[in-house]
């Protein structure tokens, strides 16, 4: 009996291939989008983790070089004979590789990362390097480096790790970078500034964890998977309540027939999640083709913006293609739950007339409409009480869910004035008729209203963000020229052949500094007219750079004062001995650090031994006097950065930042755009018995299906409208809440109508698409068929 | 004794308040027997289809069915009556639309596990489907629809056969064919057959007719 009421149920997908492929396609699209993003955030963690295992950043004190970036073999010697246990490191850029020497006796990560045992046995071999199969292959592109290479997936990506002194022999070098400051130290050990005055201790906590600085980053691309998601899911809801419709009669004929409702309840339950796992591996062969195509550019943006290296390339783990398998089988399990409820309490009599579910009752309506009331009151409430990254994105999540709930009774009011407004009958039946489509429609307008909102609050924001960054940039970078200095003489040289030629020099001194208990750096700064003309601050006192360079206030960063809940007016700790009122906050965008920025006379008072390691020059000719500085002091050529290039590099670090959303917001659109064709596709059928009357009325089957391409049209138009306040307030959500939850800070929000209206054009060129074919079946549909419709009736 | 209805009350709650439409419905159908049941359109015939059925509840009364009465079975022991002793005939046909007419028609014998390949042949012979086997429901008209569901309910062999108007979409011709067969299984196999018609010609051929009116046999 099993197998034949399945042959039974089965057979409804057999005969109806477009549903079929509507639920899994609806499936494999909710799941790829959702697992890509999960497949970069995976490859992402795994990178930090391997590079916390392999070179144990952010876990141990380090002993660091006051300035500069180099320590004496000597000094690490003397220091272990003063009874420091510290470990030595080296660790060298070559090219876009990080070459890092460590000592795998004395590391307290020990062989980290290498793996098997006889290759860690073969660690000291004299040039002998590890690293994974991708800077491998950068590696053996060096120029000049002869070592020999080992390929071991667990090293961190862009890092090659030997041991120290076979690093130290391959740069042709004798110093170190940095000492590892082991957990357990002596009780009796000679102080640091006694052993070695030019170094100091940088406690662990002080180094950024990338994986906790990225944070935001991965939740931004995890929130877009799960917006992604929650569109396919909108589809898979809408086949799965078509397919339940349409199986009403099955259903209560097989009852009828004596199939018990348990065994058909089983029977359903696992055919549809049979069908939703197999659509589940669709969408993650999908998801794993989508990261890897974006996750170079995911790699690029996490490198820009945070310095972290993740691997280019992607890894089947199981984190990511589990997560995506299951939460499908929930979705579909979740839209599935509802039906099967439907079937469990259905009367075996009940009535089976189609379309009997398009004419939802109004109760249900009625219901649907004061949910979304109530998300959007919540989405009001938590703009004036939220607090924090999460009610920030619980307010995005009630904002778009009760926008989706309330749009079929907005369309259908605007639906309603249209037909009140219009005399013609063809054009009074064409509204009415629109009217009814609703219902059935209305679970994929609800996916292109969010679809479209999502693009219009993101672009709302990319663009705001774009503008607000090159105002920045110009203001940041106004210096013609930017050198840096190796040595403290080398600084004072640049500093008096400036002076001597009254060139304006902005000499920047920073150092690392623990601000309001928080890591954070300390800049100096010369203040000049570069400084008061360029600068523009989010809130100032007045005479703020008199003050500032008479050591009476600072400037903090937006971020450190939105971190540390401060504002113009209140004060900073820099030091035990000094605290400074803050004279202005300043945006700085894509850093993550807090800054506080002082005098460069109240720097040097507070740390004599730190000289300015870099300049930025006002030139007119910027080529000459990098010819001039070179000639004059031998100043190499590297050392010069041109503002130009910088700007360049900032821009394209910006770009490729929003390439990924960008990418996933047309990817979203086009889900939006393939809701409609399904929910068009699978309702054709149940069309033509409402068809066929007009028809016989005397309109022609072309126009029936001009009609319906115009249908959709209007449609469109009406989710449009709807969708633009939703998304500028999306943007406004994105721009004052998260962003400031998640990055630290603020972006004021501009208007781009333009954008918005290419938008609205791609939606209705996605809608028409969409609707172009069952239109155009429409059209060719045969009049046996649509005559059938009277044939049959009794 | 095949079908035993004893003093069945039924009524429905609409927007003018309860309707009864059975008042003490009593009768009886032996094996081998046949019974046509009249009266007008709402006089609650359909009615007493579905509650022999057990598709349906009396609000009083009992219904047995081989001696079983339906109200003490639970809904998994009613599904198997219905599945190996009962055929049905609806009004609306109720075929799978997903399914051919061949799959359709040995739909029933087979979830009671009583293929009879060569009776379901001379069945499709008999009632004119030869040529519509390859086809899906969609495809055939109301008659050919009928048929389908009086070839799908025959061919079960059923012990109780209920039909409600099966004939009532097909002409003269095809009609008497239909009845026939339905007549021979009762022959060949001491079933009982119930049926509810508006065509006297049709009752006629019955062993007996009840007239039901107003909620009473009369």
């Amino acid at each position: 009996m099993i197998r034949i009421c399945l042959r039974a149920l089965l057979s409804h997908w057999m005969r109806n291939p477009v549903q079929l492929f509507a639920y899994l396609a609806g499936l494999a699209l909710a799941t790829a989008l959702w697992s890509g993003v999960e497949a970069i955030n995976a490859e992402a963690r795994a990178s930090y983790d391997a590079a916390a295992t392999t070179l144990g950043e952010g876990q141990y004190d380090q002993v660091i070089p006051r300035q500069g970036s180099s320590i004496a073999q000597e000094t690490y010697l003397a220091l272990r004979a003063a009874g420091w246990l510290v470990s030595p490191v080296i660790d060298v850029e070559r090219g876009d590789v990080r070459l890092v020497g460590i000592d795998p006796l004395t590391s307290p990560t020990g062989l980290g990362a290498v793996a098997a045992l006889d290759e860690a046995m073969s660690f000291g071999q004299s040039g002998r390097l590890f690293a994974n199969a991708e800077t491998a292959g950068r590696l053996r592109e060096l120029d000049g480096l002869t070592a020999e290479i080992t390929v071991d997936a667990g090293i961190a990506p862009g890092v090659a790790i030997g041991d120290v002194g076979a690093v130290q022999a391959l740069l042709g070098r004798t110093d170190l970078t940095r000492l590892i400051v082991l957990p357990e130290q002596p009780l009796v050990q000679m102080p640091l500034a006694q052993v070695a005055p030019a170094l100091t201790v940088q406690p662990s906590q002080q180094v950024a964890d990338v994986a906790q600085l990225t944070d935001s980053f991965h939740l931004n691309l995890r929130a877009f998977g799960l917006l992604s998601f929650a569109v396919g899911l909108f589809i898979v809801h809408s086949t799965i309540g078509l397919a339940f419709e349409q199986r009403r009669g099955m259903i209560r004929t097989l009852r009828s027939l004596g199939v018990p409702l348990r065994m058909l309840i089983v029977l359903i339950t696992t055919e549809m999640l049979v069908l939703a796992a197999f659509g589940a591996v669709l969408g993650i062969v999908l998801g794993y083709l989508i990261a890897a195509l974006l996750i170079p550019d995911v790699a690029a943006t996490l490198e820009g913006l945070y310095g972290a290296q993740i691997s280019g390339t992607l890894e089947l783990r199981s984190e990511w293609w589990l997560s995506g398998f299951l939460l499908a089988i929930l979705g579909a399990a979740a839209a599935l739950a509802g039906r099967i409820w439907q079937i469990a309490r259905m009367p075996l009599l009940a009535s089976v007339r189609p379309r009997a579910w398009v004419m939802a009752g109004a109760g249900r309506f009625r219901a649907q409409t004061w949910v979304a009331l109530g998300l959007l009151s919540a989405a009001g409430v938590l703009v004036v009480l939220g607090d924090g990254l999460i009610a920030g994105f619980s307010l995005l999540g009630c904002l778009l869910i009760g926008a989706a709930l309330v749009l079929p009774a907005l369309a259908a009011g605007a639906l309603s004035i249209m037909e009140r407004r219009v005399q013609a009958p063809v054009a009074a039946w064409f509204w009415a008729d629109t009217r009814q489509q609703l219902p059935g429609l209305s679970l994929a307008l609800m996916a292109l209203l969010l679809a479209v909102s999502a693009n219009i609050g993101v672009s709302t924001m990319v663009s705001s963000f774009r503008l607000t960054f090159t105002g920045f940039l110009d203001q940041r970078l106004a210096p013609e020229l930017f050198v840096r200095v190796e040595s403290a003489a080398q600084s004072a040289a640049l500093n008096r052949y400036l002076d001597a030629q009254r060139i304006e020099a902005l000499p920047l001194l920073s150092r690392p500094a623990q601000i309001e208990g928080q890591p954070a750096r300390l800049y100096g700064v010369r203040v000049g007219p570069t400084y008061r003309e360029n600068w523009a601050f989010l809130d100032e006192s007045p005479a703020v750079w008199d003050r500032v360079a008479a050591g009476e206030a600072v400037v903090v960063n937006e971020q450190l004062a939105r971190r540390d809940d401060l504002w113009v007016g209140d004060s900073v700790q820099i030091t035990p001995d000094l605290r400074l009122p803050i004279g202005a906050v300043v945006g700085d965008y894509g850093n993550p650090q807090g800054q506080v920025i002082v005098s460069d006379a109240v720097f040097s008072a507070l740390h004599p031994e730190v000289y300015a390691g870099q300049f930025g020059i006002r030139t007119g000719d910027a080529s000459a006097l990098r010819r001039e500085i070179e000639e004059a002091l031998g100043i190499p050529q590297s050392a010069f950065i041109n503002q130009a290039a910088i700007k360049a590099m900032s821009l394209e670090v910006f770009e490729r930042t929003f390439t990924v959303t960008a990418a996933l917001n047309v990817l979203t659109l086009g889900v939006a755009g393939f809701a409609i064709l399904m929910s068009l596709l699978t309702l054709a059928d149940l069309r033509v018995p409402q068809l066929a009357p007009v028809w016989a009325l005397g309109l022609t089957r072309r126009r029936l299906g001009q009609l319906e391409l115009a249908r959709a049209m209007a449609l469109t138009v009406v989710v449009f409208a709807c969708a633009i306040p939703v998304g500028l307030a999306l943007a406004w959500v994105l721009l004052s809440i998260v962003n400031v939850e998640a990055f630290g800070w603020q972006l004021p929000m501009f208007f781009f109508p333009r954008d918005y209206f290419w938008l609205g054009l791609y939606a209705l060129i996605a809608a028409g698409l969409a609707a172009a074919w069952p239109a155009w079946r429409l059209m060719r549909t045969p009049p046996s068929k649509l005559l059938k419709v009277f044939a049959n009736e009794r | 004794m095949l079908l035993e209805l004893r003093s069945v009350e039924k009524s429905y709650t609409d927007s003018d308040g309860r309707v009864p439409v059975l008042r003490g419905v009593s009768f009886d159908l032996m094996a081998g027997q046949t019974l046509a049941l009249t009266g007008e359109s709402g006089s609650g015939k359909s009615t007493v289809l579905h509650i022999a059925a057990g598709l349906e509840f009396p609000d009083a009364g009992s219904v047995r069915v081989l001696g079983q009465d339906l109200a003490q079975m639970g809904e998994g022991a009613r599904a198997v009556v219905r599945r190996s002793d009962i055929a049905l005939v609806f009004q609306q046909f109720n075929l799978i639309p997903s399914l051919s007419v061949a799959a359709n028609i040995s739909f029933q014998a087979a979830l009671s596990g009583r293929v009879d390949p060569g009776y379901i042949d001379d069945l499709v012979d008999a009632l004119g489907l030869g040529d519509q086997l390859r086809k899906y429901p969609e495809s055939l008209s109301g008659g050919q629809q009928q048929r389908v569901a009086i070839a799908r309910a025959l061919a079960a062999k059923p012990k109780l056969m209920l039909a409600d108007e099966p004939t009532g979409n097909l002409d003269e011709g095809t009609a008497a064919r239909v009845l026939d067969e339905m007549l021979k299984l009762v022959a060949q196999t001491d079933a009982g057959l119930m049926l509810v018609t508006h065509s006297p010609s049709v009752a006629a051929r019955m062993d007996r007719e009840l007239h039901l009116s107003g909620g009473l046999l009369t």
